[in-house]
């Protein structure tokens, strides 16, 4: 009977290890922002062209940024949880147009609705790149020091929202 | 003719859909080769099984292009592999740094060689030697027969 029991603990240990492996989502890679200040940025604004907007503007407000495309389709998915949340007035929302067509940016925003303070229009993707973007949407906590305190990566859903963002918020404007 | 249509046309949007993935040839290949030999070691994030170098998602290219311009200014190997870890995280290589969290990626493998051996050792250390058996006269002489091939004779 004793033989057995090594063997048997040794597949057991297996089998919670993979059962853990399976429950984990792959796609969802640690953010090394997480705790450094926010990349600097200095972008045109998508409504008003001529004006930039810059990280630095929002230096001692809790903000959150949203970087959103026309062509992303859980973007779709996510709009009515971003415009809620604007809605609530809890947290300036502040929306990063992510390699889009500029016309294409306007419609989408004309046509679901605008949860954005304002837009900044990242064509090329280059602030996208120093923000590690590579699944939008995703999401930016950014506290008053300009340091990044939260990271989504893929749709905000109203579980999120409640249970992570406005709890984060809270705290970070209370600091 | 109206039947042969529709692969006349098909046939010409095959050859247009390649015209559009021509890649421009490299203007200095030297630096393209630094280029891809580098984003072979990075992992694209997009589709992740496959390297920088290999993937054709737009991301991939972005950062191709990002790691070619930071060539094109003197950046070395190195401070490129920093810009990347510094927005992507530790993921984007494959050959993940050593450090207290990747310990057991690094020495997993050898540690259950080790175990193994252990193991191995253990056992054959634990094995008794054959015992010297007593053979009677009568044991010795069978045995003669067996290996002269004399058993069925005896029979």
């Amino acid at each position: 009977m004793n033989r057995f029991v090594l063997p048997l603990g040794i597949f057991a240990a297996l089998v919670a290890l993979l059962a853990v492996g399976l429950t984990l989502n792959p796609r969802e890679v640690p953010s090394p922002l997480i705790g450094k200040p926010a990349p600097h940025f200095e972008l045109p604004q998508l409504h008003e062209t001529a004006k930039t907007f810059t990280e630095k503007d929002m230096l001692g407000k809790v903000w959150v940024l949203n970087v959103w495309a026309s062509w992303c389709v859980s973007c779709r998915e996510e709009h009515p949880v971003l415009l809620d949340l604007a809605a609530s007035g809890a947290v300036p929302l502040y929306g990063l147009n992510y390699k889009d067509k500029r016309e294409d940016g306007l419609a989408w925003l004309k046509g679901m609705g605008d949860p954005y303070r304002l837009s900044i229009y990242d064509f090329d993707g280059k602030v996208g790149i120093d923000y590690g973007v590579y699944g939008v949407p995703e999401t930016y906590v950014i506290d008053k020091f300009g340091v990044i305190r939260y990271k989504r990566i893929g749709p905000l859903t109203r579980e999120i929202v409640k249970d992570k963002v406005l709890p984060l918020v809270e705290e970070l404007g209370r600091a | 003719m109206l039947r042969v249509l529709p692969f006349l046309l098909l046939a010409t949007t095959v050859s247009w859909a390649f015209a559009k993935e021509a890649v421009p040839a490299a203007a200095d290949p030297a630096l393209e080769q630094r280029v891809m030999t580098l984003a072979s070691e990075l992992r694209c994030l997009v589709c992740q099984n496959q390297t920088l170098a290999d993937s054709n998602a737009p991301l991939a290219e972005d950062l191709r292009n990002q790691v070619r311009e930071k060539m094109r200014q003197g950046a070395s190997d190195s401070e490129i592999v920093d810009y990347m870890v510094a927005r992507y995280g530790d993921f984007v290589l494959y050959r993940p740094p050593l450090k207290l969290t990747t310990l057991l990626l690094w020495f997993g493998p050898l540690l259950l060689l080790a175990s193994g051996f252990a193991v191995l050792l253990r056992r054959v250390l634990r094995r008794r030697p054959a015992q010297d058996l007593e053979i009677t006269a009568s044991e010795r002489k069978r045995a003669a027969e067996l290996l002269a091939g004399n058993e069925s004779e005896r029979r």
